[in-house]
């Protein structure tokens, strides 16, 4: 009877530890994250002005200086880098998902979108600047764009594989057994079902590359003024904080700030409208 | 190649030989004017071989229940029907099956037109839950006949002319523009009923239809197969014996991939011919 109750004390009293002892890991785990958002916040904030969104860069100490074509050239070369990343990786994810199945081949490609999801950002802008740029003797836009189109390959293809294996094989069938053939099935009814999973995976993907620098040092480049074409070399907002903020002045450090805040915000919204793309009218999850 | 032809002639001797011990029990030959025929028919997955040299008519308008215990077939013998079986990875078949007398195994046949004739329900209720109910019942129209259009009042036509089939219009026709997945059970299965319906098969296979519902929606489900019977050929696989009692015109009986008994539903519960039949369904074993 004694023992009983000890027992059930110390059960009880390891309960109330192991819960505070995770509520105190999700504290750890999102503090960095949260004092980042904030640093970022309030370093940034007092940088943007209406200026910072319409007008170009200026010289040190020039109140005046903006961003505008780093924030423009950014979104271009996410368009670019969606429409190289995007549909390769989604046909892929559908080949490995509907008609590759596990043989020797569907598994190399799987292995290599897992390399190459690894592979430095750097490297992929050495690989993009000597197809791109090199040949042509001139950064342009293009070859950045393509740049981030091929980070999101790997990521795209995974994430499209594991959508579309998400959906149950029992929707196959029916389509089958309706006399639909196969590859109707695949468009109207698999991908009809993963669509709001994929517009997810698709926007994270985007969100993931927008951050990214290393892949357009050499491949856009960047651009103190307006590019007339994706031809030229083109501006972007990461590689504007990278320069700005190992710059000597204050005001361009300043600048930094405020480009990285903007471009916090630009993920943020990617990673929102992701959010609203997965809570559609017509959920994937079936009883 | 070769396995598959002596399979064949293996089957067009026994098919017609009633002098065969098992000959009697399976012989379905009284049935004059069948839809489908079904000779000599062999299945395996891999290497496992699950349907071994069956032979059965199927009758027009008429309910045929295939009974017997888990694993015997049941299954795997209707998705030959409508050559759904070849879908899963490693199955295959061989064999002749006959609808309205031209073999659906035909080198020629395109399995995609075969299960535009021959229609399948599912145990689970699987309708597709990015339609709406309207659009699930269209869908095989509108997914289905490539390079056809269809005006919105004629797929409405047949759309309600399904649901009323299947006995769902009066619950539904007030939200046809609402996803499939917001419907109960029983009525997402009647809704999978009237997508089959759309596409007018000739023949309704049903795999277990009612295993996932309650009785109430079981009941259903047996008086819409009833009055579907009368324009068109049902083989339903089940578990329940009672089921097939009710609503069986024919009834087969399966044992480890092979038919062991065939005949008038009747027939088959009260002077079953076969030792095997008479004590699965006396409860003796299954």
């Amino acid at each position: 009877m004694d023992v009983d109750r000890l027992h059930r004390r110390r059960r009880r009293w390891k309960e109330r530890l192991m819960t505070v002892l995770i509520y105190l890991s999700v504290l750890v785990a999102l503090l960095p994250l949260f004092s980042i958002l904030i640093y970022v916040a309030i370093k940034g904030i007092g940088a943007l002005n209406w200026d910072f969104f319409v007008r170009l860069p200026g010289p040190v100490g020039d109140p005046h200086a903006g961003m505008a074509n780093a924030i423009v050239g950014t979104l271009e070369l996410l368009l670019v880098a969606a429409a190289v990343g995007l549909p390769i990786g989604i046909l892929a994810g559908i080949y490995l998902a509907e008609f590759g199945g596990h043989g020797l081949f569907s598994n190399s490609v799987r292995f290599l979108a897992d390399v190459l999801s690894g592979v430095p950002s750097i490297v992929i802008g050495i690989f993009a600047y000597a197809l791109m740029v090199l040949p042509v003797k001139h950064f342009s836009g293009w070859s950045g764009g393509v740049a981030l189109g091929i980070m999101m390959i790997p990521v795209v293809t995974r994430t499209t594989e594991e959508l579309i294996r998400m959906v149950p094989r029992s929707l196959r069938e029916a389509g089958l057994a309706l006399g639909v053939p196969r590859w109707r099935v695949t468009v109207s009814i698999v991908l009809r079902t993963a669509a709001g999973g994929l517009t997810t995976g698709a926007m994270l993907a985007l969100a993931r590359v927008a951050g990214e620098t290393a892949p357009l040092l050499f491949t856009a480049f960047g651009n103190r003024y307006w590019h007339r074409s994706l031809n030229e070399p083109v501006a972007a907002l990461t590689l504007q904080i990278y320069q700005y903020a190992i710059s000597a002045f204050e005001d361009w450090q300043r600048q930094a700030w405020g480009a990285a805040f903007v471009l916090i915000i630009m993920v943020l919204i990617l990673n929102i409208l992701a959010r609203l793309g997965t809570r559609s009218k017509f959920s994937t999850q079936q009883e | 190649m070769s396995a598959q032809a002596g399979a064949v002639a293996a089957v067009e001797e026994t098919c017609g030989s009633p002098g065969l011990p098992d000959g009697a029990a399976v012989d379905s030959t009284a049935i004059t004017d069948p839809v489908m025929e079904v000779k000599s028919l062999n299945a395996w997955y891999g290497s496992f071989q699950s349907l071994h040299n069956i032979c059965m008519r199927v009758a027009r308008q008429r309910v045929t229940a295939l009974i017997g215990p888990s694993g015997c077939g049941k299954s795997t013998f209707i998705r030959c029907l409508n050559r759904m079986h070849e879908m899963a990875p490693g199955a295959r078949a061989a064999g002749q099956v006959l609808l309205e007398g031209e073999d659906i195994y035909d080198p020629q046949v395109d399995p995609v037109a075969v299960r535009r004739a021959v229609g399948m329900v599912f145990q689970k209720p699987n309708p597709f839950p990015a339609y709406s109910i309207f659009e699930n019942v269209a869908a095989g129209l509108t997914l289905a006949r490539v390079g056809r259009r269809f005006y919105r009042s004629q797929l409405a036509e047949v759309v309600e002319r399904s649901l009323r089939q299947a006995a769902l219009w009066d619950e539904v026709k007030d939200r046809l523009r609402q996803p499939a997945t917001t419907l109960s059970g029983g009525q997402q299965q009647r809704l999978c009923i009237a997508r089959a319906l759309a596409v007018e098969p000739k023949v309704l296979l049903m795999d277990e239809p009612a295993a996932a519902l309650d009785p109430i929606s079981t009941l259903k489900i047996e008086e819409l197969i009833l009055s579907l019977k009368e324009q068109r050929t049902i083989v339903i696989v089940t578990h329940n014996m009672q089921q097939a009692a009710r609503i069986a015109d024919y009834t087969a009986f399966m044992l480890m991939g092979e038919l062991i008994e065939f005949g008038p539903t009747a027939q088959v519960f009260t002077t079953p011919r076969d030792k095997r039949c008479e004590d699965y369904i006396t409860g003796r074993f299954g």
